[in-house]
């Protein structure tokens, strides 16, 4: 494999942790934009979330990708840049899942705890900021963790729309080798070790967050190879 | 706007088709998926670390890469190993695969879900290993698994537009190739995201439907 072979794989990398990593934060703005809008008072704001979620958890990124570069430009004159239309379709579908884990969280932090914060005063705003919020935003990991990894799965769905991601380059790396078997092999063990790089990042992160409310996390994937649960028998 | 309302029309039929052959793949590749499922679950429950630990190992590794990458290894490695099948089995094969691992996650909770007592029960009855199993803990722990096995159902149709890569005519497969035809491309592929939409909304209601009949376990 040359050194122009090999300089396709490392911007398709690039391309791929970008797509993740932007994916990611704006997927984090739709999903705690719909997930608190499902959980207000206002009942606009509550269809909007739902309708949000209902929608993009039911749709392919896939479909929302081939929308955003095929329909948008023709229909309504809106060319996005390749970059940004991929980030924005991972991120609206993300954002729907991300949306449900947040409402979930948020409804989980105990209703003591909404008690105390009325009692003592609190505006809404600093009862959102300041008690349920810490709480609910560590429930919220290992959630975002997984759902950082299907992201990052879904990322390779841009090649099929021609963005020169890591998959892309390994298909050119395919076409002009001829070799595979070994390129997708050895395609998938990256995509493996980038996963394994983000679930580390965010197990640690989930560590951090955990001690600061007290508590101990349950085994990662590491430990969970190696689990055996025995039976009581 | 630029918008032409006849080829909306006429997408539908065989849009349609390739929603059927959509549908196809995700039945066949359920079924592999719950059998693989519940196979990769009980493996990995085995007191065996040689066989727990690599099966662990295969489960997050597939887990956690791209599916996309998946069916394109299987298509195109499989022929290398004279291993010659049809584009639909590919793609359920792949999407069967790739959703077992999920699948055995929810297994794995149905099963520890199941009380020691039952297990204890099992073992005062002097009940073989594989009676325990058959009679005992799977049928209490599957019901459980239903509604998350529902929602996987779903989730695998909504990955059935992946297999355009293997060339399956399904539907996102079929509106590109009515926008190759017809030089207009916006109408099919919103076409198809009604009808994605639609039949993931479907499905969802029916899961509902179906979580709520089966999804109890039998009273003891």
């Amino acid at each position: 494999m040359s050194a122009g072979l090999w300089n396709y794989m490392f911007e398709g990398l690039l391309v791929t942790l970008q797509l993740t990593i932007f994916g990611a934060i704006l997927g984090l703005v739709f999903a705690f934009a719909a997930g608190l809008a499902r959980l207000s008072g206002n009942k606009l704001l509550r269809g909007m979330g739902f309708a949000y979620t209902e929608a993009f958890r039911g749709l392919s990124a896939l479909v929302v990708l081939f929308w955003l570069i095929f329909v948008l430009p023709t229909v309504f004159g809106v060319q996005l840049a390749p970059l940004f239309a991929g980030v924005l379709a991972l991120s609206l579908n993300i954002g729907a899942y991300g949306a449900e884990v947040v409402r979930g969280a948020v409804r989980a932090v105990p209703q003591g705890q909404i008690e105390a914060a009325i009692a003592l005063n609190f505006t809404p705003w600093q009862r959102m900021r300041k008690v349920i919020l810490p709480q609910a935003v560590v429930a919220m990991i290992p959630s975002f963790s997984n759902n950082l990894i299907e992201l990052l799965k879904a990322t390779a769905l841009v090649s099929v729309v021609f963005l020169s991601d890591l998959t892309f380059g390994a298909q050119l790396v395919r076409a002009s080798t001829g070799n595979t078997a070994g390129t997708f092999g050895l395609l998938l063990v990256a995509y493996g070790l980038i996963a394994l790089v983000f679930t580390t990042l965010m197990r640690l992160l989930e560590r951090r967050a955990a001690a600061s409310l007290g508590r101990t996390v349950p085994p990662g994937m590491i430990a969970r190879i190696f689990r055996r649960t025995e039976a009581s028998a | 706007m630029n918008w032409d309302w006849q080829i909306f029309w006429d997408s539908f039929p065989r849009l349609l088709d390739g929603l059927v052959i959509a549908l196809q793949a995700t039945v066949v590749g359920y079924l592999i998926a719950l059998v693989l499922g519940l196979v990769f679950a009980l493996l990995r429950r085995s007191r065996l670390v040689w066989v727990s630990a690599p099966v662990g190992l295969v489960v997050e590794f597939i887990r956690s890469t791209p599916l996309l990458v998946q069916l394109f290894f299987l298509f195109y490695v499989l022929p290398q190993f004279d291993v010659h099948l049809s584009t639909l089995m590919t793609g359920a094969i792949g999407l069967g695969v790739h959703y077992a691992t999920y699948i055995s996650e929810v297994y794995r909770a149905g099963i520890e879900g199941v009380p020691q007592g039952q297990w204890e029960a099992a073992k005062a009855l002097n009940l073989p290993a594989r009676r325990t199993w058959t009679s005992v803990i799977l049928p209490q722990a599957i019901p459980r698994s239903a509604p998350a096995l529902g929602n996987y159902v779903i989730a695998m149709f909504k990955d059935t537009p992946q297999l355009i890569v293997i060339t399956l005519p399904e539907m996102l497969t079929t509106a590109q190739g009515i926008g190759s035809e017809t030089f207009r491309y916006p109408e099919p592929i919103t076409v198809a995201g009604i009808l994605y939409l639609a039949t993931a909304l479907v499905m969802s209601w029916i899961a509902r439907i179906f979580e709520r009949r089966f999804g109890t376990v039998r009273a003891a």
